[in-house]
């Protein structure tokens, strides 16, 4: 809540070399037998007030990412640090990164008035002892979201998918977060409705200062919410760069193909498409995920695995460049 | 003309009352072309394939008015046994989610060769080879050793390929897509939108495509219908549509959406409200309550359906031309 900056390059949070690998068979005895290897180890900084797009096709480990760094999966290997400070990730989820979710519909308790959906994670975290406080803060949160404080006592059902997506919001507003991560908090909704729920996150991270970290798999609209764009396939980040330059100048082939398939709403832009052939694969782990579909990939990108490098402002994972 | 909807409207019972999902639909659709019909969920564009299709649920759907004609016979009212006539060998649909519309229990050999059988009456030795001409002419590799498998072992955008391959077993003269790419990534979209383009040229096939998403249709359609409560508001070729919207609902989606070939970095101009209940009646025009330059005559009355010229045809008592023209005065 202070306003005290103080200047120091330190980055809000850091993602140092996570993985996340789930068990998908068991042998006889219980033991682990079968992996998928969801997460490969990916490593990123956030800055306070920015906002990360970390963008992939389903499947690439968004979504498992996001989870991990908040705590809801338990990493198989690596650290992630706010403000400086190691998360023991082990204690499960943490109050100061808090997360909004994809489908309006399931994460809203039913049973539950709006005002004790938005209330629960002041309790849960007890944050005020009185009632009246707690109750101050709901309208508060209500009322910065574009909701009205008469509608606390209404239940989930009565609101459409935009305002339950805004309750959403207001849930994660609540304990005064670092970091907010957004699993695809559009992509449910209705376009119309889609612009109104992200010129609301804008204003809220103009006011407030938020720091976001926006998961999601419409390129368009990820160009347009953030500051820097990674881009993830099979576990691992492919290209990591500024939003307008990584859009403008694409250089991992991954990034070039996956831009040049968005369809664009204009028809005099039907891209002459290099569509790329085949699909995600299961892939066994050496190389280069993407040498299977990549059409320059030479020996070495089946057998060696591209580090991350910084190439012209990218970071970016290829033999090639 | 290989398909004429006119004034259709089709009503759904709910125990809320009758839900008028929509209300007077009129399109065509020419041999060899692909229309889109855009809109959001719940605008009804789903449901006016399937009642062209014939596959509206029995028990709770009537169609209340209008007529369809598919291929110069009106279809509107047809039984259950004289659709079957039409349906899977002159029309054919695919579906938004592969996976829901193919058994699990079956191989897809027998999937395939089961409606190959059924609908030519080949033996099952040239159903099985027309079957495996078939998924390699949808881009399935391995297609002989891909028929032994069941559909949980192919990827989302393999199974949307086996979709079409069944569609076109009685080389249909009419394809409705109803967002068949809408569960597949950008890239797999990018294959599937193409495939459906070199078929249409190949067979000469009409397709209409069903989408929610303008990229998708300013992409492959030629001529668009967009959609609002129920009602066509807007019609006309796809340069038109897109270049020179008419619709106040029509700018408004196009204006909302971000765009990945522009630089911008203004507040997203955003539609306020949303879609209109379509339980109750609707008088005027079913956008007035959301449109920023609505009159008294727009809540009052519906606008008549007005011809822009270039087959580009509105529902609107102000269309952008005449405020432009205002304006100027």
């Amino acid at each position: 809540m202070n306003n005290i900056e103080i200047p120091n390059n330190e980055p809000l949070l850091s993602v140092k070399n996570l993985k996340k690998h789930f068990v998908t068979k068991k042998n006889f005895f219980g033991h682990p037998k079968e992996y998928a290897y969801s997460l490969n180890g990916i490593s990123f900084d956030i800055n306070k007030g920015e906002t990360l797009g970390l963008v992939g096709e389903s499947g690439c480990g968004k979504t498992t990412a996001g989870r991990t760094i908040m705590g809801i999966y338990k990493p198989t290997a690596g650290e992630v640090y706010l403000h400086g400070e190691k998360l023991d990730l082990s204690k499960g989820p943490e109050k100061r990164i808090q997360m909004i979710f994809q489908d309006p519909y399931a994460c809203l308790n039913p049973r539950m008035t709006v005002g004790e959906i938005i209330g629960e994670p002041l309790e849960i975290n007890h944050v005020y002892d009185d009632n009246k406080a707690k109750l101050q803060r709901v309208y508060e949160l209500l009322e910065l979201v574009g909701l009205s404080r008469e509608q606390a006592n209404r239940f989930p059902h009565e609101f459409s998918g935009g305002q339950r997506q805004r309750i959403g919001i207001a849930r994660a507003l609540a304990v005064n977060p670092d970091i907010i991560i957004c699993d695809e908090p559009i992509s449910a909704l209705d376009v119309s409705i889609q612009a109104q729920v992200v010129n609301l996150m804008r204003r809220l991270q103009k006011e407030l200062g938020l720091t976001y970290l926006f998961i999601a798999h419409d390129l368009a609209m990820v160009k347009y919410i953030s500051d820097r764009v990674a881009v993830m396939y099979m576990g691992a980040i492919m290209e990591l760069a500024a939003a307008e330059e990584l859009y403008a100048n694409p250089l991992h082939p991954y990034t070039k193909s996956l831009l040049a398939a968005i369809p664009v709403p204009d028809p005099d832009v039907r891209q002459d498409i290099s569509i790329i052939k085949g699909e995600i694969g299961a892939g066994d782990m050496t190389g280069c995920p993407f040498a299977p579909r990549c059409n320059k990939a030479s020996d070495k990108c089946f057998k060696e695995m591209p580090a991350i490098k910084n190439v012209e402002d990218h970071q970016i994972a290829c033999h090639l460049i | 003309m290989i398909l004429e909807i006119s004034d259709l409207s089709v009503g759904f019972h709910t125990y809320r009352g009758a839900v008028n999902a929509v209300r007077g639909v009129s399109l065509s659709v020419d041999a060899g072309e692909i229309v889109g019909i855009v809109g959001e969920s719940g605008c009804g564009k789903s449901v006016t394939a399937h009642a062209v299709m014939g596959l509206l649920p029995k028990d709770n759907s009537f169609i209340k008015d209008g007529s369809i004609r598919f291929m110069g016979q009106d279809i509107t009212h047809l039984s259950d046994e004289e659709r079957r006539q039409y349906r899977g060998s002159d029309m054919s649909m695919i579906f938004q989610d592969p996976m829901t519309s193919l058994n699990p229990v079956l191989t897809i050999g027998q999937q395939m060769t089961e409606g190959i059988i059924h609908i030519k009456g080949l033996s099952q030795q040239e159903a099985y080879e027309e079957a495996v001409t078939l998924l390699k002419r949808v881009g399935i590799t391995k297609a002989e050793e891909r028929m032994k498998a069941y559909p949980h072992e192919f990827s989302g955008g393999m199974r949307q390929r086996v979709m079409i391959a069944m569609a076109l077993i009685c080389k249909p003269k009419l394809l409705f897509a109803d967002e068949p790419t809408t569960a597949l990534d950008v890239t797999i979209q990018a294959q599937i939108l193409e495939l459906l383009d070199e078929l249409r040229r190949e067979m000469k096939m009409s397709i209409v495509l069903v989408s929610h998403d303008l990229g998708v249709i300013a992409r492959i359609c030629d001529r668009v219908n967009v959609m609002y409560a129920g009602r066509i508001v807007e019609s006309g070729p796809v340069d038109e549509i897109f270049h020179n919207p008419q619709h106040p609902y029509t700018r408004g989606l196009l204006n909302s959406l971000p765009r990945v070939d522009k630089v911008d970095d203004t507040e997203l101009p955003v539609i306020e409200g949303h879609p209109p209940d379509l339980l109750y009646d609707i008088k005027g025009c079913s956008f007035a309550p959301r449109c920023g330059d609505a009159m008294k005559v727009c809540a009052a009355c519906r606008p008549n359906n007005e011809n822009m010229g270039k087959e580009h045809c509105v529902e609107c008592w102000l269309p952008a031309r005449d405020r432009e023209e205002g304006h100027h005065e």
